[in-house]
């Protein structure tokens, strides 16, 4: 018989020269529209050659331009992560009135063009801002200047960290802590012995995350670095100044270092998803997951 | 429309498999598949169903070999254990989706009629316009009861059909079934863990255990013969005690039972608690009682034998005897087996 | 209103840190922006931003935006299903190269898309034989933006296609129905709040792109010229009240796509209201 030790039936999709047909579309689309920018990427970089790549790489504007970039990172992504875990804290494991509200505002980064946050942050700080003439005064020195890069940076990844813990915590509820509270541990202890080891997997992706981002962040920081090379170039900045300069090999030099970091994030990314990190916690995927099947089976 | 399985088999890697299961079921037959989970009762209605291809056998309606028969083509109405429901279309669109795929053509008026027929079939008719998220697990059930008979369908397959549902809910719904069944006469076989829900409702009753029948037959049947010590535990509660079996008699603590045609050896006894009368002399297995328990309608007794074996058994409320007290026990309709 | 009597320690300090960080961060220079647009008094203000100059950037923005998002619709939802239904060598690279668009620096991917569609470029170079060009035309901006908002709608219609309940397949197939007709009148309504979403996310995130683009649109005014780029350039011009009101419109723009998502997003959960 035809079907025999076949199985199931085919299912919706499953004719095999349909199968094939969409099969092809998305592969061919994949390589086009994601796998080909990446070749393009390694094959300039090294078009002039090894030696020129690393003659590039080794060029004291982009050395600094690397510095500046993990010295932003080193302060933005601390800092984040701190106001990430606090504010899961506060809205996770307590009520107060607007948490709703707070938890809107804690989004609203990631809704909003890098360039808007730029000039935001030039109306800050900025001659024409609220606070420029008095930081003039005082002589401290924000925009142009590593602080306003590290603030940029610190608005566009605001919710990264948060974003990651907040549902996850919602979901973990606060039995847990409650237990240990009521066992005499203090709030500290309660965080790092009983909170902290349950939520470390999806705070490290955040952190990874948020790293990327920070690192790679191009619009924001564009506005307020005054791109002043070797000085206030982060290495996107400098990609940019260097392709400008008609020195493409060079530019993708430094490219395929933020290249290279965007697949090391890849692939924690997907070692953290083996541990429960990442998408399937976030509520978009378990209401997806009530939206079909409402039944619990046993 | 009668249906035939004939050695059907269907091999997975380790669960639900069925290991050859022939079967007949008449023109206007209820059947339960019974069988506790993994025993492939569910496998078997799929397959029925045009769901899973069988490995090797097969299915029969009436004269015409289904087998192969696609499950769009196959004619069966299936409700599935959790009713698959589709949960943005209204009831009334639910029971008018199979009327609107179909290759033969109605009138949206002719739908819309027989839409409110099987609503009032399936009583349910004020909540046409609900969506399947609004109403109770009850309701939605009788909504897939009623999209499923809305294509006219040859055979009738239920899938675990009140498994999600309350106890009191089960019940009545239970009844109701039997009533539309026999109102429609459509032949139907429905799945089920549930032993008293099988008896129940069926005419006929088949146990599976582990992909195979191990006895099929009415309510009464495998009630009163259980196969084998695997039937007679799973339908009710049933007392084992080990014995040996010497030249057709089987001895337990000195006490001998009918065990004709049982190959000398180890052997088993089993029992119905109901089946006990607790005496303070005379024949029986010396026993004494271990503790009592209160329910609303009866006591029910544990009891351990002399060679260590328990048994529990419920007398009338009014069953004087406490922990400690020494006694026989005196065994009505015992089954002897061979050893599992 | 009282707060309800606490079991768990540490909400003033954590609350705390939340909300100067808010405020600092996030809401300051908000603020900062609007009280600038504001200055500039009506008249001022809808004259900048009903220029010629500047409506012709919305309208390569909304169009390139829209054309991006309907591509995606498509490619995202074939991923998506590819992803979820087929097993083949290499899906599991396939899912993680979707990510590839958020995890890259859109400086990087704006160099490298460039130089793909450059008309001596892989892609550019057969493309010009054609007559197409990509590069410094609203077709690059197209091509950036989608490559930006890939992931939204994968991810999004991914976790619902995974949980979708095979016996509503089943159950369509025992009732007759065609597998074009279950896609159609089954399985697509039920991933349509998914795609809204995904939809709304990766429209916003296109109306807000700007590294990838610069570098292949060609920013000309009145033709390749993105309101980014327009906010970008007032800027760089020392005209700051015409870029803070430019960049006032793109503000309001996220905060109405802002309420737009959060709406499909609740709309995504409409089925699982149970009785």
């Amino acid at each position: 018989m035809a079907h025999h030790g076949k199985g199931k039936p085919p299912r919706v999709g499953d004719h095999p020269l349909f199968r094939r047909a969409l099969l092809t579309f998305v592969l061919v689309l994949v390589g086009l529209m994601i796998v080909a920018p990446l070749v393009v990427i390694g094959v300039e970089a090294f078009s002039k050659g090894v030696a020129y790549f690393g003659a590039s790489i080794a060029d004291p504007d982009t050395r600094h331009a690397i510095m500046l970039t993990v010295i932003t990172a080193l302060i933005a992504v601390p800092v984040n992560t701190a106001f990430g875990v606090a504010a899961a804290w506060a809205i996770t494991k307590h009520d107060f009135p607007g948490k709703r509200l707070l938890t809107v505002i804690i989004e609203i980064p990631f809704s909003v063009s890098p360039i808007v946050a730029g000039v935001a942050y030039l109306f800050v700080f900025g001659l024409q801002g609220l606070f420029g003439h008095a930081l003039q005064a005082m002589e401290i020195k924000i925009l142009f200047a590593l602080p306003g890069i590290v603030l940029a940076s610190m608005f566009v990844t605001a919710p990264f960290v948060a974003r990651e813990l907040i549902p996850l915590m919602q979901a973990q509820g606060r039995d847990l802590e409650e237990a240990a509270t009521s066992l005499g541990a203090s709030g500290w202890r309660t965080f790092f012995s009983v909170t902290l080891p349950n939520i470390k997997w999806a705070l490290l992706y955040g952190v990874v995350l948020c790293n990327s981002r920070v690192m790679g962040e191009f619009g924001a920081v564009s506005v307020v670095s005054g791109n002043i090379r070797g000085q206030t170039n982060t290495l996107p900045l400098h990609i940019e100044l260097l392709y400008h300069d008609y020195n493409a090999a060079g530019s993708f030099a430094a490219a395929s270092i933020l290249a290279g970091l965007a697949i090391v994030t890849l692939v924690v990314k997907v070692a953290l998803e083996r541990q429960g990190a990442g998408r399937i916690q976030r509520p978009s995927a378990l209401a997806g997951a009530d939206t079909v099947t409402p039944e619990v089976k046993p | 429309m009668k249906i035939r399985l004939d050695n059907v088999v269907k091999e997975f890697e380790t669960f639900r498999a069925v290991h050859g299961v022939s079967l007949d079921i008449d023109s206007g037959e209820l059947v339960a598949l019974l069988g506790p989970s993994g025993s492939g009762k569910t496998t078997i209605l799929r397959m029925v169903a045009g769901l899973e291809y069988a490995d090797a056998g097969a299915i029969y309606f009436g004269d015409e070999n289904a087998t192969d028969i696609p499950v769009r083509e196959r004619g069966v109405g299936f409700v599935f254990q959790h009713y698959a429901l589709f949960p943005h279309m209204t009831v009334g669109e639910n029971i008018a989706f199979g009327m609107k795929v179909s290759k033969i053509k109605r009138s949206p008026q002719a739908i819309a009629a027989r839409v409110k027929e099987l609503l009032d079939l399936v009583q349910l008719s004020g909540l046409k316009d609900r969506f399947p998220g609004q109403i109770s697990g009850g309701q939605r059930q009788r909504v897939a009861l009623a999209r499923a008979l809305a294509v006219d369908p040859r055979v009738l397959l239920l899938d675990e059909p009140f498994g999600a549902l309350d106890a009191n809910v089960r019940r009545d719904l239970r009844r109701w079934l039997r009533k539309i069944h026999d109102e429609l006469g459509i032949t139907t076989l429905f799945v089920t863990h549930d032993q008293e829900e099988a008896l129940d409702l069926a005419d006929r009753v088949v146990i599976l255990n582990k992909g195979k029948i191990v006895q099929e037959g009415t309510p009464e049947t495998v009630c009163r013969s259980p196969a084998d010590a695997f039937v007679m535990n799973f339908l009710g509660d049933a007392n084992r005690l080990e014995a040996e079996i010497r030249g057709g008699k089987a001895h337990v603590d000195g006490i001998a039972f009918e065990a004709d045609g049982i190959a000398d050896g180890s052997g088993q006894i089993l029992f119905r608690p109901a089946d006990v009368t607790w005496r303070e002399d005379g024949q029986g297995i010396a026993a004494s009682i271990v503790r009592v328990i209160d329910r609303p309608d009866s006591r029910r007794v544990l009891a351990m034998t002399r060679s260590g074996q328990a048994v529990e058994f419920d007398t009338a409320p009014e069953f004087p005897h406490r922990r400690g007290d020494a006694g026989f026990l005196d065994i009505r309709r015992p089954r002897v087996y061979a050893a599992a | 209103m009282r707060l309800r009597r606490r079991v768990l320690p540490g909400l003033p300090l954590a609350l705390g840190i939340t909300l100067v960080y808010v405020a600092i961060i996030v809401v300051l220079p908000l603020a900062a922006l609007v009280f600038k647009a504001a200055s500039l008094g009506p008249e001022d203000y809808w004259r900048i931003i009903s220029s010629d100059r500047a409506v012709a950037s919305y309208r390569v923005t909304v169009t390139c935006a829209l054309a991006a998002t309907a591509f995606n619709l498509v490619f995202g939802l074939s991923l998506a299903w590819v992803l979820v239904r087929y097993r083949f060598p290499g899906r599991r690279l396939v899912d993680a190269l979707v990510d590839l668009p958020f995890a890259l620096p859109t400086a990087v991917a704006g160099i490298a898309l460039t130089t793909l569609f450059a008309t001596n470029g892989w892609f550019g170079g057969p493309l010009s034989l054609i007559g197409i060009k990509v590069a410094y035309t609203p077709l690059g901006i197209m091509v950036a933006m989608s490559f930006t908002s890939i992931p939204f709608i994968v991810r999004t219609v991914q976790p619902v296609l995974e949980e979708l309940d095979p016996a509503l397949e089943e159950a369509g197939q025992t009732l007759g129905a065609s597998d074009l007709s279950i896609f159609v009148t089954v399985i697509l309504p039920l991933l349509t709040p998914a795609l809204l979403a995904g939809v709304s996310l990766s429209f916003a995130r296109s109306l807000g792109e700007f590294g990838a683009i610069i570098f292949i649109a060609g920013n000309q005014p009145f033709s390749t010229e993105i309101t980014a780029l327009l906010a970008f350039i007032r800027l760089e011009e020392y005209d700051y009240p015409a870029s803070a009101a430019i960049a006032s419109v793109m503000l309001l723009t996220a905060f109405v796509m802002l309420a737009i998502t959060n709406f499909m997003q609740a709309r995504a959960l409409r089925y699982t209201v149970r009785g």
